[in-house]
């Protein structure tokens, strides 16, 4: 299916600041899509407005054909676009067992009547199975029971990324993935990711790690001060005079 | 063995507990079942990171709806107690459209806010409600026997196995819902709302429900006292009320299920039974303000925080 998710002159304003300006781009399904920019570029911003975290000022963004702007943030969840957050948010009070059976809120719906009279064991059951998996699929199945607090940066950041896929969702939005982890960390999770693409679940991730972006994605879009850039495959975009220029400043310039 | 033990022993402890009691201590020892049900409740509400000062004034709704259900209706007791619980869950619904678009402190005064207009509307309503007198003769418990033992409701030793077991099953129900997939649920949303939300928690219905369960229960706890008080008035369920639930939460602590229970017990035994019987008459708020610093001050986690050092301890070796 293509146009899964579409993106339509997305526009967010923060008072008199423009932090996306009619932002037009489309991820297929079933690839992994970087989205990159200098910092302040709006790619945050524009996150946020696809996750139902902000509400955009004007535009749209499509979802298998259907306008889910300004929905709420449980809402978009709902409808398979699970986000994760910069930095390491997590629930850090709970154990890492507990993170993951939250992740599964979504296909293990609790019911509190169910709750009290025990009808909810099954429920119970296939949500444990569901968060094991989605631990151990990104090789926290040893540290279920500690605290999610305690644990080091890179496993919080796999924690997070294991909530959000516990949910079974159809697109997975990562916001900055490889943030504070070491070579042999990020190249791990590059792995991970492409295994999640090969399972059929499209992301769409931001970051600054360029290595790992040109290693990683399928398409890249790149932004600059609000403003769509440039698209095309990590090769392209690697020499396109734009983006260069964006990066490194103006290379006429220079010249 | 011994934890199957437990439960026995203590329901035996239970039952025998009243007879070892003067006639007011046995008075006391039902107000303290009642108000355990009270703090337990809301500790549901605080799971999800709220913290109402209406708790108490829900309550009230329920007594109230209760003893108009018996008086007006003629509902049969246990049943009406059953419908104020209803009307009090209800009245929280409502409440919860206003009061849940704000967070943490402001919904914190606003809650106050909503509790103080219901207790106007009390004042103010002669008819049903009594103004400012309230309600009197309201029905008792009307008397039963279960063959082994008769339950005359004008005694406090009945009414505390009654209550004590209306009581427990609440309890019960109450920490199922805590250990449930919906108590970790709450938990979510009092630690990371925005997360929960991302994985597709509905933040306003979880925060309703939280706080429509722990107001059911609340109501039901007032009906209990409403009927075996047999008067209530819009001062029964005032904010010097509210204030010691907060403290029986606060110095037993809110981090596990017996926390609040252990502090609604703790402070009771002090307030009423050590402190009256050393003579303190007066003088009592002061020492009970005195200590309640005391163990903010050298007990922050509560005194939850003392067992759990000892069990602890005890589970390692």
């Amino acid at each position: 299916m293509s146009e899964f998710l579409k993106v339509e002159n997305l526009t967010m304003r923060f008072g008199g600041l423009v932090a996306v300006d009619a932002l037009n781009f489309t991820v297929e399904h079933g690839t992994i899509h970087g989205l990159i920019g200098p910092n302040g570029a709006g790619k945050t911003t524009t996150f946020n407005m696809i996750s139902g975290f902000y509400k955009p000022t004007s535009g749209k963004v499509m979802l298998r054909g259907e306008d889910i702007s300004g929905l709420k943030m449980h809402e978009v969840a709902r409808r398979g676009v699970v986000r994760t957050f910069q930095h390491s948010t997590l629930f850090a009070e709970l154990t890492v067992m507990e993170n993951a059976l939250i992740g599964t809120h979504m296909p293990f719906r609790p019911n509190i009547f169910a709750a009290i009279v025990g009808w909810d064991r099954e429920d119970k059951q296939g949500a444990a199975a569901r968060a094991n998996e989605a631990l151990e699929f990104f090789g926290l199945d040893h540290l279920t029971a500690e605290r999610a607090g305690d644990l080091s940066h890179g496993h919080q950041r796999a924690l997070g990324m294991a909530v959000a896929y516990a949910s079974h969702p159809d697109i997975m939005l990562l916001d900055e993935p490889f943030t504070g982890m070491n070579p042999e960390e990020t190249r791990q999770m590059m792995d991970l990711m492409r295994r999640l693409r090969d399972a059929g679940t499209t992301v769409l991730l931001v970051e600054h790690d360029m290595q790992a972006i040109m290693g990683l994605c399928d398409t890249i879009t790149c932004m600059s001060f609000g403003k769509f850039l440039a698209e095309g495959n990590p090769k392209e975009i690697r020499n396109h005079p734009a983006v260069i220029e964006a990066y490194l400043g103006g290379a006429r310039h220079v010249a | 063995m011994l934890k199957f033990l437990i439960w026995p022993l203590a329901a035996i402890a239970l039952l025998a507990l009243p007879h070892g009691l003067s006639f007011s201590q046995q008075e006391i020892l039902v107000f303290l079942t009642i108000n355990i049900l009270l703090v337990t409740s809301y500790r549901l509400l605080t799971l999800t990171g709220e913290w109402s000062l209406a708790h108490v004034v829900i309550m009230g709704v329920g007594a109230y709806a209760s003893a108009l259900f018996t008086k007006e209706l003629g509902i049969y007791v246990p049943v009406s107690m059953l419908l104020g619980g209803l009307v009090s869950a209800l009245i929280a619904v409502i409440l919860s459209f206003p009061l849940f678009r704000m967070k943490g402190f402001y919904f914190l005064i606003g809650s106050f806010a909503a509790g103080e207009i219901i207790r106007l509307l009390w004042k103010h309503f002669r008819d049903p409600f009594g103004g400012a007198k309230g309600i009197k003769g309201i029905d008792p418990m009307p008397d039963f026997s279960i063959g082994i033992y008769d339950f005359d409701f004008f005694e406090p030793v009945s009414y505390f196995y009654f209550a004590g077991l209306v009581v427990a099953v609440c309890m019960w129900i109450l920490w199922r819902i805590e250990r449930s997939p919906v108590g970790l649920t709450f938990h979510a949303v009092h630690w990371q709302d925005k997360l929960a939300e991302a994985s597709g928690v509905n933040l306003r219905a979880y925060r309703t429900l939280a706080f429509a369960v722990a107001s059911g229960f609340a109501g039901i706890g007032g009906a209990l006292l409403a009927h075996y008080i047999g008067t209530i008035n819009p001062n029964s369920f005032d904010l010097d009320y509210m204030v010691f639930v907060l403290t029986w939460a606060i110095v037993g602590g809110t981090g596990t299920f017996y926390g609040p229970i252990l502090g609604c017990v703790a402070l009771t035994i002090l307030n009423e039974v050590i402190l009256r019987e050393m003579g303190f008459e007066q003088a009592r708020p002061l020492i009970y303000g005195c200590i309640l610093i005391a163990s903010i001050l050298f007990l922050p986690n509560g005194l939850e925080s003392i067992v759990q050092k000892f069990t602890k301890r005890r589970a390692k070796p």
